[in-house]
């Protein structure tokens, strides 16, 4: 019978306590040690950027199909864009990109307050590009390029020009909802380091936290060219 | 091991180690976690089930009598969503690969303990949106969510059934995210990739489509909702956009979701077969390698479903060719199972038949598929019942059958208990005889022309059509016995110890229920996997 203390059974139940003694504070209790548990959490980052790359994937792959058919249309509709917010945008976005290397470079040596403040930096740039792109949003929603009823473009096809609109908003916008989940991330990591959680020994939270935001800046590195560039050289 | 011990159960296991609601609905313990998968899956196989009786109820007889068109409309389309995104897709990772895949390679848990819950959630929030959109009255857009129907024709609930869909794509893109990092990261000493159980194989080979194809349906269907919500025109012809491309896009991914649907079933049966011969797989790495090879080639292969859509001729014969490349992974395990059933020692037990079961149905449903990726055959019998018998082959021939393998083969790991072998080696037959009779006259059915997805059909179908009725009734009953003998075997079953198929793997080499951390010391692991022919395994 199972209630019976049998002699075979080992001395001590493990199932409900660590099975190793708990020598670091930041490991978690199925790893075996820090270096494992900053693999597992490295390529865990690495393995959802592919996903993100596939996901984007899609529409960057829709744009090329409709960029091929209606070159001279996407040509009209890309410089309604404002350019000089779009290059502005860019410009704060790479800065903000520098910054988070600063911010992951303190965090290899412990230094919590430069942590803090490069974080905050990197969110202050991030919070001016979204910003930004409500701003244009904003304007494109005067000049009537939002797609549907009211939507007006001269010299393009209405039609072929909506289409260009449609893939605008999706990729600007699924960009600006991957900035707004950044801030989240960057507001956490700020909290952390502000108690004193990061050390030499385990900053990986920071170091996944820049990889996802030097991707979501890459993403835009992409979408700058293809929405506001394409027809710039004439 | 003493055989005293292997009688009762263990005194803590994972199921005891704690009680309460709360301590199944906040566990980061990837075997609750199995636990809680098993149960919301089984609750939409019903849902899907019932929706395929409704199908073969109204195609007992000719005219459309028992439901409207509409209504026939929405009832295949709920059945596709549901049984495929529900159930296929999480059946044997979300299951038995979170079950065993730390316990395969002796790791205390998944990489992310509570990505893991956090899965199970969005898989529950992506399946409360498909309900709800089943109770508000169903989708009429087949599975496949065609557009400008989709977008801007039909008047049924396709937003809240694609939100849920897509929802429900990133459980599954978490959890195949989980086991790549696992697999890679988490493995025992000594356990090489080399000395791996063909199943982690298997189960990688799907992380990876999963990871790589699910984030492409996810945008898809995200284009289809903002096109629908905001008349916005991506797809839509009259702004210039292309339906083509939606489809393009769509069977990107569901193709190869066809294969994490069928190499988790691979994976398993591999398992089985080991067991139940007692051999060492035949071409071990050869069946390794050709899993990856599967779901590499079933990214190339996409436009076989648009063969009748408007694709270019040329782009239609290199998917042709393509597909046929699919074959050669699959035959190379079809024909390594065999081989090493060769000079085996059978033990024809349950489980052992429903792999059995799916080495001959899967060959059915491979082989036809051949006859799908020639154009010119294509083109006759696109959209009729063929299809609908060659992919039913492969979806509940192959994977269902490997489910109900895995189902059987770890139920005392997962339980303690042993279920009656009697009704085990009962329901199997039951089940492979209803499938057959199901699925085995549709193929005739749709060689004559029968074409898919309508109500009513001319009177000289009769006869096939009241066999697969019949086939469905016996599956149907083949279903509810597991229900009953497994359900029943965990009050009255015998506790089975940690070993009760003497089977090689470090999943059992633990007691049955597994401790929490399912190993009290980490193991060492100095064979390759089913080293049967090595030593004689311990009686369990």
């Amino acid at each position: 019978m199972a209630d019976v203390a049998s002699p075979h059974e080992p001395p001590t139940s493990h199932a409900t306590e660590t099975p190793h003694a708990p020598l670091e504070p930041h490991l978690m209790h199925h790893f075996d040690d820090m270096e494992q548990q900053r693999e597992a959490s490295t390529l865990g980052m690495w393995v959802f950027l592919i996903t993100e790359v596939l996901f984007f994937g899609g529409l960057f792959t829709a744009y090329m199909v409709y960029r091929v058919w209606y070159p001279t249309t996407f040509g009209v509709a890309s410089r309604q864009l404002n350019i000089y917010s779009g290059a502005g945008m860019t410009v704060v976005l790479i800065t903000s990109s520098l910054t988070m290397a600063m911010a992951v470079h303190a965090a290899a040596h412990g230094r919590r307050t430069r942590i803090m403040g490069f974080l905050g930096l990197t969110l202050i740039l991030g919070v001016i590009f979204v910003g930004l792109k409500f701003m244009e949003y904003y304007h494109e929603y005067l000049d009537h390029h939002i797609p549907g009823h009211g939507f007006q473009i001269e010299g393009a096809d209405p039609n072929n020009a909506q289409i260009f609109f449609s893939l605008y908003f999706t990729m600007t916008g699924l960009h600006a909802l991957h900035m707004l989940i950044g801030f989240g991330i960057l507001i956490t990591m700020i909290v952390m380091a502000w108690r004193n959680y990061f050390s030499e020994r385990w900053h990986t939270p920071v170091e996944i936290s820049g990889l996802y935001w030097h991707f979501v800046d890459i993403i835009w590195i992409f979408l700058f060219p293809l929405l506001y560039l394409i027809d710039r050289h004439k | 091991m003493d055989t005293t011990d292997a009688l009762a159960l263990p005194k803590t296991h994972y199921l005891n180690a704690e009680y309460g609601i709360k301590s199944w609905l906040l566990t980061t313990d990837h075997k609750r976690i199995a636990i809680l998968y098993l149960v919301s899956i089984t609750v939409f196989f019903a849902v899907g089930a019932l929706f395929a009786g409704l199908i073969r109820f109204e195609l007992l007889t000719p005219p459309g009598d028992v439901v409207s068109d509409d209504t026939y409309n929405k009832l295949f389309t709920m059945h596709g969503i549901v049984m495929i995104f529900l159930f296929l897709i999480p059946s044997i990772p979300a299951v038995f690969g979170n079950f065993l895949v730390p316990m395969m390679i002796g790791a205390r848990d998944l990489a992310f303990p509570k990505i893991n819950l956090l899965s199970w959630y969005v898989y529950v929030a992506g399946a409360i949106f498909t309900l709800v959109a089943i109770m508000a009255g169903g989708v009429d857009t087949g599975w496949t969510f065609y557009t400008p129907f989709s977008t801007t024709a039909s008047n049924s609930n396709v937003l809240t059934a694609a939100i849920g869909v897509f929802i429900a794509g990133f459980s599954s893109i978490l959890t195949g995210l989980n086991f790549i990092v696992t697999i890679h990261r988490m493995r025992a000493p000594g356990m090489t990739w080399m000395k791996m159980p063909l199943f982690l194989w298997a189960t990688y080979a799907t992380a990876l489509i999963n990871v790589l194809g699910t984030p492409v349906l996810a945008i898809t269907l995200l284009l289809v909702a903002v096109e629908r919500a905001f008349h916005l025109g991506i797809f839509n012809p009259a702004y210039g956009g292309d339906p083509l491309l939606f489809q393009h896009l769509f069977w990107f991914y569901s193709h190869p979701a066809v294969y994490i649907m069928i190499l988790p079933s691979m994976g398993v049966v591999s398992e089985l077969i080991a067991a139940f011969t007692r051999h060492r797989v035949f071409g071990y790495k050869v069946v390794a390698f050709s899993s990856l090879a599967i779901a590499v080639f079933g990214f190339l292969v996409w436009g076989h479903h648009m063969f009748v859509a408007g694709i270019s001729m040329y782009s239609a014969m290199i998917f042709s060719v393509l597909s046929f490349l699919v074959a050669i992974p699959s035959a190379i395990k079809v024909f390594n199972w065999t081989a090493t059933l060769y000079k085996g020692s059978i033990a024809l037990e349950a489980p052992m038949l429903y792999a059995l079961g799916f080495i001959g149905l899967f060959t059915i449903g491979g082989l036809t598929g051949l006859f799908v990726a020639t154009l010119g055959v294509d083109v006759h019998v696109t959209d009729t019942y063929f299809v609908v018998a060659h992919f039913h082959y492969i979806m509940v021939g192959g994977a269902l059958m490997g489910y109900l393998g895995a189902m059987h083969y770890w139920w005392p790991k997962i339980t303690g208990r042993l279920y009656s072998e009697v009704w085990g080696k009962l329901a199997a037959l039951t089940v492979f005889l209803g499938f057959n009779l199901t699925f085995f006259p549709q193929f005739v059915l749709g060689y004559l022309g029968m074409p898919r997805r309508y109500h009513a059909y001319p009177p000289e179908f009769q006869a096939l059509n009241v066999l697969s009725t019949a086939g469905a009734t016996i599956l149907g009953i083949g279903y509810l016995m597991p229900m009953a003998y497994l359900l029943l075997s965990l009050k009255y079953g015998k506790p089975a110890g940690p070993n009760p198929w003497r089977a090689t793997g470090l999943e059992w080499q633990t007691p049955s229920p597994p401790p929490t951390f399912n190993f009290d010391r980490t193991p060492i692991v100095t064979k390759p996997a089913y080293s049967y022919e090595s030593e004689e395994v311990e009686l369990g």
